[in-house]
């Protein structure tokens, strides 16, 4: 025994509340509901038979139930919710802004809490495997529950009558028996509720006016969208779809841009930077406020190459010009699908120094001959005119002392400090004279010459960002569904009014899923005229 | 009646699997992304070629010990334990070079006069490379120096280790990379 034929002549699937015709309360299902004879009955979903809670005997059906539960939904969320929250409490691994691997990181700064934070993965809230399968569930479960509730809804609006069932008008939240209304009221009543817009159908006598029934779809509109929106977001991980990377690249350098697969390389001619006038009288203010120049524009002069060879790491490609351009904050340069944009940059670092060298004693320090080391990568000998020779014996790109011992922090030369060794004409044994910025010291104390810096070349460097990106298209084809299943849903209510002819008069009763009041007026504006008085509130009555 | 549950059954199946596949593919691709940046134990040592700071030819590749087993090792002058592990490397690869296990040591500094410095003060043999530009690094996805691979003879890494190594730990996996003969 499936099916449950109601009195009124219908069939309704097994799990029904209310008859989907007639809209009598089966008098089996009202716990599902929770209905009660006493009290107005519970409209959610017409009444209609949730699939979920009716089947619940395979594997599938089990799983399949679990995620059409709108309770289980609002717990997945919930739990999203307080993990995305715990995951603020200590930074996450790619804002640290430390050189130390995550897994010394949380232990060393935050001790046990730190570890476990670690261990639980929420240093990586968004890659780890339960969140991920937390928004997957989510996902899931908005499928699940709109596809059970969605088509049974649509049945049961589809296939209802008319003619209603004493109970089902009764139990009603606006409710009103006219007695003495006239045949002339009730066809008063239909015509303004036509003037009203409303959809008149009538079977025998028995009214049912509705209005705005697609305003129900809305929340699965919704949902539509929001599952596109979260398959655009799926599609993020194929990387043929998108591309997000950072590349630093010098003045003069070339550079593999990240995420082509070393396909595309890019060098960069020139960085130019552009301030506002700190004297014009339009911007001083603000710069002042600002505390600082204020750039107007800055942009990468920039030479695309596409890599003709195979690559083999290490080796130097053999490069084809593709494209050239300027690139500025949001003028990206364009290649095959792939933006770059500007996105940072970095003044004035060291590119060559030159250097000259005279006697110590000399007062106008008249140059005996000068010199250019290149910072980056120099050369160990420089051979001046009139026979001079000056060693390059030990480089510090980044001096610093250790224990004791000069040493070199990183590889980039931000602070240089050098050990050169000075042979003068016919002599064999060299001068040691150590430099470094701001001091220049004599170990021996007994140098007859001196180095001392006379020009400085910088350069600047430019952060760049390559972007592709595919899913952009369905992150806006669903974030629109989405709003329109809002605006459906919010801005439109589904009316219905039903009446019933008696042998005196007629009963009058009205359901609307929201906007009660709206209801309300339109009912006494349909009834204006006629001596019906518009029906009680029977939920306030009670109250 | 039994065919309308048959049917449900299925739609319900189709739908669930679906799904399934859609997180399967999300977790997987997840999980693949982050670690095709990184090299793994069992992976095949990506080739290379760079150019040699103390070596009779001027560019060595990792395709050149084929049948070998090769320990790379990422190292600059600017890092402190790296320093301390190159007297150890020495020591070994005099020791290890008849038994086909060789060291390839790449340095990532900028300046060449800096490496070459060093090697002469530490008295250094071993294959040194250049890799100026990082690209190797890159492919390798070393954040973190010193970083070691023990490549087996057939190309598979055996083991990764980052951070610095003692003699013996050192001598140990180099024990696991000899080709049997």
């Amino acid at each position: 025994m499936n099916k449950i034929k109601c009195e009124c002549g219908h069939i309704n699937p097994e799990g029904t509340v209310l008859c989907e015709a007639c809209g009598k309360p089966v008098e089996e299902n009202q716990h599902i509901d929770g209905n009660n004879k006493s009290k107005l009955l519970n409209m959610r979903y017409d009444g209609s038979a949730r699939r979920s809670k009716t089947y619940n005997k395979t594997i599938v059906d089990k799983i399949w139930n679990f995620f059409s539960s709108v309770k289980v939904g609002v717990w997945l969320i919930a739990i999203t919710l307080i993990a995305s929250s715990l995951g603020t409490i200590f930074p996450q691994e790619m804002n640290n802004q430390s050189p130390l691997p995550a897994e010394q990181y949380y232990e060393e700064n935050y001790g046990m809490a730190g570890q476990i934070y670690y261990q639980l993965g929420f240093h990586d809230l968004y890659g780890s495997w339960w969140y991920m399968i937390l928004i997957a569930s989510i996902g899931v479960s908005l499928v699940i529950a709109s596809i059970d509730r969605v088509v049974p809804l649509y049945r049961s609006l589809k296939k209802q009558k008319p003619k209603r069932h004493e109970t089902f008008l009764k139990r009603q939240r606006l409710f009103g028996q006219a007695e003495y209304a006239s045949d002339q009221d009730y066809h008063t009543v239909i015509e303004q509720l036509k003037e009203r817009r409303y959809k008149v159908t009538q079977e025998n006598g028995h009214v049912l006016a509705e209005k705005g029934r697609f305003s129900r779809w809305g929340p699965y509109v919704n949902h539509i969208g929001l599952i596109i929106f979260l398959l655009g977001a799926l599609m993020r991980f194929v990387p043929s779809m998108y591309v997000d990377a950072n590349v630093w690249v010098r003045e003069g350098e070339t550079k593999m841009l990240e995420g082509t697969e070393g396909e595309y390389y890019i060098k960069n001619e020139d960085f130019i930077v552009e301030m506002y006038d700190e004297n014009d009288e339009r911007f001083k203010e603000s710069i002042e406020k600002q505390g600082g120049s204020v750039p107007k524009n800055y942009q990468t002069n920039a030479v695309l190459y596409q890599r003709t060879d195979e690559s083999l790491p290490g080796v130097d490609p053999e490069l084809e010009q593709v494209k050239e351009g300027e690139i500025r904050v949001n003028e990206p340069l364009k290649i095959d699908g792939f933006a770059i944009y500007q996105t940072t940059y970095q003044l004035n670092e060291f590119k060559t120094m030159t250097f000259k060298l005279h006697e110590k004693n000399d007062a106008d320090e008249k140059a005996i001959g000068e010199f250019t080391v290149d910072l980056v990568d120099p050369k160990s000998e420089y051979t001046l005119d009139n026979g001079y020779r000056v060693e390059l014996y030990d480089y510090y790109p980044e001096f610093e002392m250790k224990d004791g011992v000069p040493s070199s922090y990183s590889k980039y030369p931000k602070d240089p400090a050098f050990v050169f060794h000075v042979y003068p004409p016919g002599q064999v044994e060299p001068e040691v004279n150590f430099l470094a910025i701001g001091s220049n010291l004599d170990p021996n104390g007994d140098n007859q010459y001196k180095i001392g810096i006379t020009d400085l070349e910088m350069r600047d460097v430019t952060g760049l960002t390559i972007r592709k990106d595919y899913t952009l298209p369905l992150l806006g084809i669903g974030g629109a569904i989405f709003m329109i299943g809002v605006i459906q849903g919010m801005y439109w209510n589904h009316r219905r009014i039903w009446i019933q002819p008696k042998e005196q008069g007629f009963w009058v009763a009205g359901h609307t899923n929201k906007n009660w009041f709206g209801l309300k007026k339109d009912l006494e504006k349909v009834l204006e005229g006629t001596s019906v008085e518009p029906p009680e509130d029977q939920q306030e009555l009670k109250e | 009646m039994a065919n309308k549950k048959k049917k449900r059954l299925i739609f319900r199946s189709v739908v669930l699997a679906i799904l399934a596949v859609a997180v399967g593919f999300a977790l997987y691709s997840s999980f693949t992304d982050d670690e095709k940046a990184v090299l793994k134990e069992g992976d095949t040592a990506p080739n290379f070629k760079l150019k040699t700071v103390n070596h009779e030819q001027d560019t060595l590749a990792l395709s050149d010990f084929e049948g070998k087993g090769v320990m790379v090792n990422f190292w600059a002058t600017y890092c402190e334990p790296c320093k301390d592990e190159m007297p150890y490397m020495e020591e070994l690869y005099k020791k290890y070079k008849d038994k086909d296990v060789e060291i390839l040591a790449v340095n990532l500094d900028q300046s060449e006069l800096v490496v070459t410095r060093f090697l002469k003060e530490y008295g250094i043999s071993f294959p040194i490379v250049h890799d100026q530009k990082g690209q190797v690094m890159g492919e390798y996805g070393v954040g973190y120096l010193p970083a070691s691979y023990f490549i087996n003879p057939d190309g598979t890494i055996e083991k990764k280790i980052i951070g610095p190594l003692t003699l013996d730990r050192l001598e140990g996996y180099l024990q696991d990379i000899i080709p049997e003969s």
